[in-house]
């Protein structure tokens, strides 16, 4: 049984295609990462999925339900983190928590019990009274988190939850969501920006650019497909050291560089003292040895040809485009 | 079904709180008809011939349904906000039906309206405007039967809208018109034939009629006239929202 299954599925815009047939199977109790630059299309996607938005064609199944057909039983069983802010400001930290256990069916002696809960993960029992439009951009987050969780959906939704979070605090909610995928098989979909925390946290990556999904693996197979780690070597006759090295069976491929040796290896840090045996048995001292190990974002730029992190830039463009929108410079 | 309800009661709930706790909106929610009582009633009382009474009297159940109208149909309003604001997108993923939704908005909506109504209502008293209180429980069902009417109406236009810039059109051509081609403020059986004939095709004018029928125990249209033609309206506008909010998407 697969926790989510899409079958070609597609959402477009008028001319843009923002889901463009998009084929994933995600397993129950997996934790998947949706990574893509800005605009690949991952929040429309999600939205399809908890049965915000309906595909323009395709399928998709929550939990075996159709998602357009069966959208009150996907609800049921569905928690999301939004990207955007969707609290409401008028109401306290514990109003808005309350609303939202009543409306999951949890029952009122359990309610309590679970706001208490979940306030504690993400540490704003002191601010639980307090209305929400006093809290930081940060205690905001934290309790759009608390809300996702606190119905303990079997199917979370987490759209870049841990944006704008220090990392003491992201460190505590994942740890946090960890456990609930270990206890309960919660299937967790994410999307984020920090690749580390994809890297760290996915069992499986989907890598998504104009609405297409270019690869799906685990994030160890995705950067082995790059072809192994990278020993970046400067001596003092490279052109001799790259020439023995070339030689050697498993040393995949070299090349001359800015005054550098790039050799492509597998697991480089077994390599680098051969090397070094290689370069004294030729009398070449070796000045420096880089190892570079391949990189959720080498992946990216291996399929995309850009990289993920030149989005940020996209990002204050768009800030730039809005604040001249706005007859500002 | 259980769940439905629970679902029905926080929203109605929210929309109180929200109200309550916003005070310019209870005092700017008061102000314009308190202002109108003040001025209109107390200044064109010896000018203004009306049957039946003065004409501080005759305007008090038009100002009455002036605040259902307004009070509700911001309520309804509201749904765009919610969407701006991005809490629509809470409650549209919730487990509970879009129904569930609106009936629990349009409760919330109508009893606030009411709540305004009521208030002005003990304001007109305190001016001196003498009513027939025997017929509160009556009264009660109508101005309920108004404000949901018209909060439904303000959740089906919401959900064709994709912000506030079509707050200010419907302000324009569907509310300002209404109210004053209502009879609210002039007695409609001596306007022009033309005024007449707009004015019976607006909702309003049976609000302001059937009111001023149980306030001052006078009125040109019978009490089931005004309540057939309000009921139709209901429906109309309630089958309306359900229909158009189930199709919002985020
Ligand atoms: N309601 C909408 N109407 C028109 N176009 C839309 C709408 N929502 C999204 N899009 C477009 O669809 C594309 C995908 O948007 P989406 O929000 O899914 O991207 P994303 O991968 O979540 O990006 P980000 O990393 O910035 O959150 C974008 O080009 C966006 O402009
Ligand atoms: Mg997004």
């Amino acid at each position: 049984m697969y926790a989510i299954e899409t079958e070609n599925l597609t959402k477009k815009f008028d001319s843009l295609t923002a889901v463009d047939h998009i084929n994933l199977k995600v397993n129950e109790g997996e934790i998947f990462g949706l990574l893509g630059p800005n605009g690949a299309g991952k929040t429309t996607a999600i939205s399809i999925l908890t049965t915000m938005k309906k595909p323009s064609s395709g399928k998709a199944f929550v939990n075996e339900k159709n998602v357009v057909d069966e959208a009150d039983s996907v609800r049921k069983n569905i928690g999301i983190v939004f990207q955007d802010f969707s609290l409401d400001e008028e109401l306290t930290a514990y109003e808005n928590l309350d609303m939202h256990a009543a409306m999951y069916g949890i029952p009122r002696e359990k309610r309590k019990e679970r706001i208490e809960e979940v306030i504690e993960i993400v540490e704003l029992k002191d601010r639980l009274h307090d209305l929400v439009k006093t809290f930081s951009g940060g205690m905001r987050r934290r309790l759009e988190i608390a809300r996702g969780i606190l119905h303990m959906p079997k199917v979370l939704f987490l759209d870049e939850p841990t944006i704008g979070l220090d990392p003491q605090t992201r460190k505590h909610i994942w740890e946090y969501i960890k456990s609930l995928q270990k206890k309960n098989k919660t299937t967790i979909i994410l999307t984020t920006h920090y690749m580390d925390e994809a890297d760290e946290m996915c069992g499986r990556i989907a890598i998504m650019d104009y609405g297409k999904i270019i690869a799906v693996d685990t994030s160890e197979n995705l950067k082995n497909s790059l072809g192994g780690d990278v020993i970046i070597l400067e001596s003092e006759n490279n052109e001799e050291l790259e020439k023995e090295l070339s030689k050697l069976k498993w040393v995949e491929k070299t090349e001359l560089r800015n005054g550098r040796i790039y050799l492509q290896v597998k697991v480089g840090e077994k390599r680098i003292p051969q090397i070094m045996k290689c370069a004294k048995e030729r009398e070449i001292e070796i000045e420096s040895v880089n190892l570079h190990k391949p990189t959720l974002d080498d992946v990216f730029l291996h399929y995309t040809g850009r990289r993920i992190r030149e989005e940020t830039a996209s990002g204050k463009e768009s800030m730039r485009i809005r604040r001249k929108a706005w007859g500002r410079k | 079904m259980n769940n439905e309800l629970t679902a029905v009661y926080f929203i109605w709930k929210r929309e109180l709180i929200r109200f309550f706790r916003s005070k310019s909106r209870v005092i700017g929610s008061l102000g314009m008809p308190f202002f109108l009582l003040a001025v209109l009633g107390s200044g064109l009382n010896n000018v203004m011939e009306v049957s039946g009474g003065n004409y501080m009297d005759f305007i008090t159940p038009g100002i009455i349904a002036m605040v259902l109208l307004f009070g509700s149909l911001l309520s309804g309003i509201t749904v765009i906000m919610d969407r701006q604001f991005g809490f629509l997108k809470e409650t549209l993923v919730a487990p509970v039906s879009r129904l569930s939704i609106v009936v629990g908005k349009s409760l919330g909506g109508a009893t606030t309206a009411i709540i305004q109504g009521i208030l002005i209502l003990g304001i007109a008293m305190a001016m001196g405007v003498a009513v027939d209180l025997t017929s509160i429980p009556v009264l009660l069902i109508l101005m309920l039967l108004v404000s949901l009417s018209f909060v439904t109406l303000g959740v089906a236009l919401a959900s064709l809208m994709e912000d506030m810039h079509g707050f200010q059109l419907v302000m324009n051509f569907i509310v300002m018109p209404m109210f004053f081609l209502s009879g609210a403020l002039f007695p409609i059986d001596t306007a022009p034939e033309i005024v007449r004939y707009i004015s019976y095709i607006d909702p309003l004018t049976y609000a302001v009629e059937g009111m001023r029928y149980l306030l001052l125990d006078y009125s040109y249209l019978p009490l089931s006239i005004v309540f057939g033609v309000l009921g139709g309206f209901f429906i109309i506008t309630t089958s309306l929202a359900v229909y158009l909010f189930n199709g919002i998407e985020s």
